[in-house]
């Protein structure tokens, strides 16, 4: 703080500056403000951040966006907002945004994988884009094409990206990181449902009597939510009940009637508890609603050798397995772990869950890879699956306190069925990534769901199990729009040779183009780039660098072996850092976009302000790049992996149209369909708006071509929107057109003539189950696995499919142990999520000041007890250690999150505490969602 | 302008004099030199002390401004930079010319870096001449305890704090390190918009330390919440009335002298007999 004589001198002639232009200047400067003030510009858009989908409204003023406030017309959020959405005006201009394209290079101008990165043009960047994905293709087919896509892709992006991935380059190869945020909950509603997303909405935070979370720290990652809850909670003390169910103290917790700590994977054995007390007392108390039951569910159960979505035994990676127990890239550290994907012994805790399905302790489980095979069972045969879930079990394995006395324990567990099976009480049951990230993540989706069911407590105002969504647009644009490896817009899938015909004939190419084969999911793709197979990725809105676990695999893959990595994102970040090309991207304000939240809530925002520097959109990258690839380029002859062959369609291209020199602009962008969504800045909604896509914009910016980009000169952002939401229209999945949703603060889809619908599969409340249901009361319209064979626990007894039109299905699901628990060597349980402050991987918020001041570090969150037992002060430095690798953090021991003794939580927004390094990449096997909640670590002290 | 030229001087030498007490343990020299600078340059009542200060009057009386409890402070385990090996800039700091502290003592600025209460308190035993006193930070088996600390007090302006207007932020609470203890969340139904909470930050004033955690993390431009010495932040109830409803609160009788109960307002300042002997005027 001291003054040094200069910095003195300088200040000095500052003040006799001013004071020599005398009073006049704070004058001017007012009437320059007062005329500003007159000048802003006020309007909505939706949030940058969670899942909770709060409207937002940014005051522009020239041409920056200077302020933000809650929209007090949001119905989701009534003007009010998080510290992240606080901050909406400043994610945008953090002093070291990208703003050109950036090539690693050597001093001749080439491009070298070893070089530095250097600024070049936008031309440059797909030529060199262009090159490398052409290279991929010859030498790895479209498998070789990859995509690290996002929940947090506006919906336009999401398709355009899509599109030209499965249509142009016949890749499936295009996987968001909503992946690792709630695939788990997705297959669930597909088991279950047979269609995606929840049937109920926020609304039921208002008319219930219980909040029952599970897995989720609701108070920090759905704050606007949580205040809602809170609210209801005040407005009957006594009636409401808040129950927290979760492995470590945190500050949901609070506001809890009842928290119970269990020990990590066992949520799987408090649901069956649950379950168990339904249909056991159900004699004497008459507790399930047979009629609702008998008419509109049945009984299933699938294969539970399903191993733990890790690397299988034969993979590249992993071969050859040397004597020391290594193998491959893999330590034998590691490879402890990984053995487990192929098989294990059943352990005396799970052993008692698994004899109902003819296992007993010691039995060597062969896995096979993940299927999502089920069948139909009787209800006995579901009862029996529930037997072992007795309270002395259940309390005994799922503990997760070890200083907890049992019986109060049990007392609770008790207390919970009581909750869930009390006559008129309504239960919303939520949850996020504790049940989706965790090795059976799928499994313990559909377990809410039997519950709920067997009460007829779902799909009603109030009641009804509920999948909080963490990204702002995992549901609108991941899902909905279906960037995922397997999906196609509204819940089409691409093995479906229907749902391709669909596809196909909305897009106007070929038959046969679209690839039947969607196997490359997130942790495929990482998988696939250190087999070499992938030898081109593009990382879009996301990080998938730092979000993914082992991620010293992935890194080293991108760094040292034969690829091509582009990151496109508006800051730099770890994916940027071990790319070869970045590109600068628009954020979210800075182009026209929409976002469909947890409730199906889909809103749309215009674009509110030119790029900083050279920044361009997603949707813009997306569509020069097409224009780098003709018919002849990507529409010949591949084998896949598997032996399939995706045939030569180009002269079926050439029926419709098209010649060898047709780029993939001409066929899936500007077309004539396209060009019929005619701009007219004259009128509502694009008048007095930029459109750097569809007009250029005054920056001029060079192009992909080298000359001044001057726009597509048709509304391309309503055509992508309009021609994906036609997939969903009559199917379900209605949105209201284009214009409306500027108008609206966002409607829930299904929107049937012109009206939200709040409940699914609610006769009073949904169209569609009013059509599938005349005069009923429910319908579980969902399509997908409506057929199923017949069996029991064990397994398919009768292959004869049996249809099960409009009813879902309640899954018998035993515990399981999760491949990698603390032992002897490992001996905590290490958790990870996020913190209030920071969204994912800080790239955004760590740039507020503010924010960053707030929590400028991950911790090591952990009990006192362990601390001192092991030799730790609360804030100094310790590594945390697994079998794949270590970093360095602070020990708090008195923070927001209470671990009990034996688990740590750590955050991963931070990258210099880079905690997937430390995490273990095993997924649910049927989701391929990465568990990020459980793994074996050591600690000691730096 | 003229004042500013001193500022620079006396920070030269502020440096050297500094230099020779660390470096050859003479902290008395150090304390009789400064003690004419004192004078002149008068710490602000604001100044947040080190754990464990004497009231501001004994401190300054007390402490030579010897700096081993800055250094304690700097070299402590928890201090360690993440990615150097080398310590952070400690919480404590010697007071330069431009400082709101006289000059020499140790005071902290949450801003910069607040106090992170660490549980062996390294800044405490060091002292010295008890300046520093480790008795008002030992319990009642002799141990240190951290939660004892007493630097001064968090005060919360409800204008500025956003979650008064119902933003979800107790960015403060969380970074407490007596959570849900020192800051407590009031809870308050917004009318405005029929469906959601307030959830407020309220000081428990036994129970804050004043360490400025919070005030560190406060996301508005200026922090909404502060730090402040108790003498200057706190009202005092008189000791006669204590909260029937309050058993604690009941301890305070205890501070009440049955020899001290003579008051002397205005009113009684005259002799009885002298005043009866006025006479009362029936003009």
């Amino acid at each position: 703080m001291s003054v040094s004589r200069r910095d003195f001198l300088k200040s000095s002639a500052a003040v006799a500056a001013a004071g020599a232009v005398g009073i006049s200047v704070p004058q001017e400067a007012q009437a320059a403000a007062a005329k500003a003030e007159s000048n802003w510009r006020w309007d909505k858009a939706a949030c940058r951040f969670c899942g909770t989908g709060c409207g937002i409204m940014l005051a522009t003023k020239g041409g920056k966006i200077v302020a933000v406030k809650g929209d007090p017309a949001a119905p989701v959020n009534r003007g009010l907002n998080c510290i992240k959405g606080y901050f909406n005006a400043k994610i945008m201009y953090g002093a070291d945004r990208l703003k050109t394209p950036l090539l690693r290079m050597n001093d001749k101008g080439e491009f070298d994988k070893k070089g530095k990165f250097k600024p070049v043009s936008w031309e440059r960047a797909f030529d060199e884009m262009e090159v490398h994905i052409k290279k991929a293709l010859k030498a790895s087919g479209p498998e070789g094409v990859g995509v690290f896509a996002s929940g947090q892709y506006t919906v336009m992006e999401g398709y355009a990206a899509q599109k030209m991935m499965k249509g142009g380059f016949r890749s499936n190869a295009i996987d968001p990181n909503a992946r690792h945020c709630m695939a788990s909950a997705v297959v669930g509603f597909y088991q279950t449902f047979g269609i995606d997303e929840p049937s109920g909405c926020y609304d039921d935070i208002e008319l219930t009597d219980t909040v029952i979370s599970w897995g989720s720290n609701m108070a920090e990652m759905h704050p606007i939510l949580w205040s809602r809850v809170t609210d209801r909670k005040l407005s009957n003390p006594d009636k409401v009940k808040v129950v927290n169910i979760s492995t470590y103290t945190h500050r949901t917790s609070d506001l809890a009637d009842i928290e119970i700590i269990f020990s990590p994977s066992t949520d799987l054995a408090l649901w069956n508890y649950v379950a168990r007390e339904i249909v056991m007392r159900d004699d004497a108390e008459k507790i399930i609603d047979w009629d609702f039951v008998k008419k509109h569910m049945v009984f299933a159960v699938g294969p539970t050798n399903i191993g733990y979505g890790m690397r299988r035994a034969g993979e590249k990676s992993i071969t050859p397995v040397r004597p020391d127990g290594s193998a491959g890239k893999y330590s034998a550290l590691e490879m402890e772990t990984i053995n487990k994907e192929m098989k294990k012994k059943v352990s005396a805790k799970e052993a008692p869950a698994l004899e109902p399905y003819g296992l007993k302790e010691g039995d060597e489980m062969k896995h096979t890879p993940g299927t999502l095979k089920h069948w139909e069972i009787s209800f006995e045969e579901y009862k029996k699956s529930l037997e072992p879930y007795t309270l002395d079990y259940v309390a005994k394995i799922a503990k997760g306190d070890p200083n907890e006395d049992i019986e109060e324990f049990k007392k609770k567990l008790q207390a919970l069925a009581d909750l869930y099976i009390e006559k008129g009480r309504k239960v919303v049951s939520f949850w996020t990534m504790g049940m989706n990230q965790h090795t059976r993540g799928t499994w313990v989706n559909t377990l809410s769901y039997n519950v709920h069911f067997m009460l007829n407590k779902q799909a009603k105002p109030g009641s009804g199990a509920f999948s909080l969504t963490g990204q702002p647009s995992a549901c609108g644009t991941a899902r909905e729009v279906g960037t995922f490896c397997h999906r196609l817009p509204a819940d089409m899938m691409v093995k479906n040779p229907k749902h391709r015909t669909i596809v196909e004939n909305s897009w106007k190419v070929p038959a046969g183009t679209l690839n039947p084969v969607g196997n490359q999911h997130i942790m495929k793709i990482h998988r696939d780039i250190e087999d070499g197979v992938v030898k081109f990725a593009w990382v879009n809105v996301c990080n998938a660098y730092q979000d993914s676990a082992s991620a010293s695999h992935w890194i080293k893959a991108a760094r040292e072996m034969d690829n091509f990595i582009v990151t496109s994102d508006g800051y730099p970040g770890i994916s940027a850092k071990v790319s070869d090309l970045v590109l600068p991207s628009a954020m979210i304000y800075e182009k026209w976009g929409g976002y469909g939240n947890a409730e199906r809530r889909t809103q749309l925002w215009r674009q509110q302000v030119l790029p900083v520097g050279d920044a361009m959109s997603d949707t813009w990258q997306w569509v020069e790049l097409s224009k780098r690839f003709t018919v002849k380029d990507v529409w010949g002859e591949y084998t896949l992996r598997n032996k399939k062959i995706l045939p030569d369609v180009i002269a079926d291209a050439k029926k419709l149209g098209y010649t060898d020199d047709t780029t993939m602009y001409e066929i899936l962008f500007a077309n004539d369909r396209a060009k019929a969504y005619k701009s007219d800045t004259t009128k509502f909604p694009e008048q007095g708006y930029d459109d750097t896509e569809v007009l250029g914009d005054s920056r001029n910016v060079n192009g992909s071509d080298g000359k001044p980009w001057k726009g597509y000169g048709f509304m391309i952002h309503e055509y992508l929107f309009e021609e994906y939401a036609n997939f969903g229209r009559g199917h379900g999945h209605d949105l209201a057109p284009f214009n409306v949703y500027h108008k609206v603060r966002g409607l829930k889809w299904p929107v049937v003539d012109g009206k939200e619908t709040q409940w699914r599969f609610n006769v009073k409340y949904d169209p569609y189950a009013a059509k599938a249901n005349p005069g009923g009361d429910f319908a579980f319209y969902g399509t997908l696995a409506k057929a199923l064979s017949q069996g029991d626990l064990t397994g398919i007894k009768d292959k004869k499919k049996k249809s099960l039109k409009n009813k879902a299905k309640i899954y018998a699901r035993p515990y399981m142990d999760p491949p990698e628990m603390p032992d002897e060597n490992y001996d905590m349980w290490l958790c990870t999520g996020r913190v209030l402050e920071h969204w994912h991987s800080g790239t955004m918020t760590m740039r507020v000041p503010e924010l960053y001041r707030a929590v400028p570090e991950a911790l090591c969150y952990m009990n006192a007890k362990d601390a001192k037992e092991k030799g730790f002060k609360n804030g100094q430095l310790i590594w945390v250690d697994s079998r794949r690798g270590k970093v360095k953090a602070r020990v708090e021991t008195r923070g927001r999150n209470r671990p009990s003794q034996g688990l740590v939580f750590v955050p991963w927004f931070d990258e210099k505490v880079f905690i997937n390094k430390v995490c273990l990449d095993a997924t649910c096997p049927m989701s391929k969602q990465t568990d990020y909640k459980k793994c074996a670590v050591k600690l000691y002290k730096v | 302008m003229e004042k500013e030229v001193k500022k620079v001087q006396i920070t030269a030498r502020r440096r050297f004099f500094t230099s020779v007490a660390q470096g050859t343990g003479l902290g008395i020299m150090g304390g009789l030199l400064w003690a004419g600078y004192a004078e002149k340059a008068k710490g602000s009542p604001l100044t947040l002390r080190p754990p464990a200060a004497l009231s501001e009057n004994n401190f300054l009386r007390t402490c030579i401004k010897c700096g081993l409890c800055a250094e304690a402070c700097l070299n402590r385990d928890s201090n360690i930079d993440r990615e150097s090996g080398k310590p952070r800039p400690g919480t404590l700091k010697m007071a330069k010319a431009q400082d709101d502290a006289t000059i020499g003592t140790p005071f902290f600025v949450p801003t910069d870096v607040p106090c992170y209460m660490c549980e062996d308190i390294p800044c405490v035993p060091v002292c010295p001449t008890g300046a520093l006193d480790v008795s008002l930070v030992t319990d009642k088996n002799g141990e240190l305890d951290f939660t004892m600390m007493d630097m001064g007090i968090a005060v919360v302006d409800p204008n500025s704090c956003i979650a008064f207007w119902g933003i979800q932020c107790d960015a403060c609470y969380r970074a407490c390190p007596l959570l849900d203890e020192a800051i407590k969340l009031e809870y308050g139904r917004n009318e405005r918009t029929g469906k959601h909470a307030f959830l407020m930050p309220v000081i428990e004033m036994d129970i804050c330390t004043g360490c400025g955690l919070c005030e560190k993390a406060c996301v508005t431009e200026k922090p909404a919440i502060f730090m402040q010495p108790r003498e200057l932040a706190l009202g005092k109830p008189g000791d006669h009335y204590v909260k029937g409803w309050d058993e604690k609160d009941q301890e305070r009788v205890a501070n009440q002298s049955e020899k001290d109960m003579t008051t002397h307002g205005k009113r009684s300042q005259e002799d009885p007999t002298d005043y009866l002997n006025e006479g009362v005027s029936f003009e």
